[in-house]
């Protein structure tokens, strides 16, 4: 059940996109979500769909492995929908008693279920094909600018890859956790919402020692090995753009430029 | 009261590009009151295996059956089951949570449904039977020593009174002395209360003395099942698997290819002990 949560999750294989420098994937990633914001009609979400189903393609991980992760916002999706589809005011089409379903409300409750559809798909591709670590290098080397207005860029980053770094630790954790507590006979499933939170108690109560437990040995580890920061430290796999790299941005710009001309300026 | 494992296959990840197999083929039968130490190197399926035991885990193919039913099939009571199949994990970390140790060995006999006075009595009693001093019942479990925790994780399990004790590497972690003083105890737990015991371990040594049988496990699959005797006659494939026969065995195989006129079956310190003084005398 927790192993359904794909978001922030890698996928180990070989494919093109894995290879890709995390920072075109980042920049890729961003220039998804804020194309998908500009489309205006449905040819426009045609072209970011081909976009998508190639990168989804060419990154040989398995669709089904990327939808597994959309269960998880299921209700999200579900729940923006409904609320786009009966609160735009507009034509009325149908009207359930308070309720009025107008063309501009299913027209934009479509355009939302897709865009979060999207969206999701599009990100979780990055962090499925990009490990943790490359993706916080990625994210220190594209925000180095802003050190200059005294943003904490280094620690910043070094607190997301610790954090994604222990993700998968905490989660087989839990798991062993529940499993410990169930043997117990703990029930995690049924019960009312009360009895249904207080039973988490036997599972909170180890996760967040061990977690403690963990930070600290952690930062006991990073001290005697003179971490002081991101001072004048360098790396040992520097980020170097290859020719791939190149053509990938390429192609995003191409792929920008086909958004702003086919789903937004012709056919409006 | 008899486990059956009925060509039980294990996939973990399944339909991933991680997924491996982790039992193979693996049929067993652990009748009651047995006393068995399951081994394998790390890695081999031990952990896997024992919890397809109380259904934690449900097998990919095959059955589990305890008392002739199919504990995976619909409407099994799965938490009566956990109850009499008592599995005690390999870290007391992951089970210890209440304010102290007496109340959180309550908290299996809670979940049986148990009123208050009847739970605190099992409570005690397992406690007691895991040599658990008074003066720390209403101490932190976090404050424990490992050896203390490793009890106390013990005894909220056996305060459900299970009929089958499944123990994941009681004595990982812990020193020679802590080690001799659990297997100790869990030895006496057999001999008193006559339940089915099974201990994991990947040291022969730790079982050695102690068990009836011994069933070794090498990715995935059993590979030697019977008494310790029979098991360690395989001493070369053992190493060949990583794992290797008690000292003893090869002092005896020694002795015995010195020219002296011992048993080589001699399995447990003490029996190589009575050999040896036979021979010299
Ligand atoms: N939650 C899990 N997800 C994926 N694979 C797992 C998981 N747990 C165990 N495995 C794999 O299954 C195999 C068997 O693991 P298992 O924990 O049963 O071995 P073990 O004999 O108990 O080893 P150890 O002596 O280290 O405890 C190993 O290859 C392990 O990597
Ligand atoms: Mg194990």
């Amino acid at each position: 059940m927790l192993r359904d949560i794909t978001l922030g999750q890698y996928y180990r294989t070989e494919s093109v996109i894995h290879k890709l420098d995390p920072r075109v994937k980042l920049v890729a990633t961003f220039a998804f979500i804020v194309s998908l914001f500009l489309v205006k009609n449905f040819i426009g979400y045609v072209i970011a769909f081909l976009f998508l189903a190639l990168c989804v393609k060419l990154s040989n991980v398995p669709p089904r492995f990327i939808f597994r992760g959309m269960k998880a916002i299921f209700f999200l999706l579900i729940l923006t929908m409904v609320f786009n589809l009966f609160l735009t005011p507009g034509d009325p089409l149908v009207t359930v008693w308070k309720f009025k379903i107008t063309k501009e409300g299913i027209r934009l409750a479509f355009m939302m279920g897709i865009r979060l559809v999207f969206l999701i798909t599009g990100s979780s591709l990055m962090t499925l094909t990009t490990t943790p670590n490359n993706l916080t290098d990625g994210l220190e080397s594209l925000l180095k600018p802003l050190k200059k207005v005294h943003v904490p860029v280094h620690e910043i980053s070094m607190m997301m890859s610790i954090a994604l770094r222990f993700i998968p630790i905490l989660m087989e954790e839990t798991d062993k956790i529940m499993k410990a507590q169930m043997a117990r006979g703990a029930d995690f499933e049924s019960g009312s919402l009360m009895t249904r939170a207080r039973s988490l108690v036997p599972l909170l109560v180890p996760l967040f020692i061990s977690a403690f437990r963990r930070a600290n040995d952690l930062a006991m580890a990073m001290e005697s090995r003179c971490y002081r920061g991101g001072e004048g430290r360098t790396k040992m796999k520097p980020l170097i753009y290859q020719s791939h790299d190149y053509i990938a941005y390429i192609a995003i710009l191409a792929y920008l430029v086909l958004i702003v001309v086919f789903g937004r300026i012709l056919f409006v | 009261m008899a486990i059956l494992l009925n060509h039980v296959n294990y996939i973990y990840d399944e339909d991933t590009a991680m997924a491996h197999p982790a039992l193979i083929d693996v049929s067993l039968n652990i009748p009651d009151g047995q006393f068995i130490g399951l081994i394998g190197h790390t890695g081999s399926g031990k952990s896997t295996l024992i919890q397809h035991m109380n259904g934690l885990v449900k097998p990919t193919s095959g059955q589990v059956l305890f008392d002739g039913e199919d504990i995976n099939e619909k409407g099994y009571d799965k938490k009566a089951l956990r109850a009499k199949v008592g599995l005690v994990f390999q870290y007391p970390e992951h089970q210890l949570f209440e304010t102290d140790c007496f109340k959180d060995v309550c908290f299996g006999p809670k979940n049986q449904g148990l009123p208050k006075k009847e739970a605190e009595l099992r409570a005690y009693e397992a406690l007691k039977q895991v040599g658990f001093d008074d003066e720390y019942f209403y101490q932190s479990p976090f404050d424990l020593s490992g050896g203390q925790k490793r009890r106390v994780a013990i005894a909220g399990v056996l305060a459900m009174r299970p009929q089958v004790l499944i123990l994941d590497e009681p004595t990982a972690g812990l020193d020679p002395k802590g080690r001799e003083d659990i297997l100790g105890l869990i030895s006496r737990l057999h001999k008193e209360t006559g339940i089915t015991i099974i201990l994991v371990s990947h040291s022969m040594e730790d079982v050695a003395d102690y068990v009836q049988r011994i069933i070794v496990m090498n990715s995935g699959r059993v590979q030697f099942d019977g008494e310790p005797r029979q098991v360690f006659a395989h001493y070369r494939e053992l190493e060949e698997i990583g794992l290797a026969a008690p000292q003893v065995t090869y002092v005896m195989k020694e002795l015995k290819e010195a020219g002296f006129d011992v048993d080589e079956n001699a399995t447990t310190l003490e029996e190589a002990k009575n050999e040896i003084l036979r021979v010299f005398k």
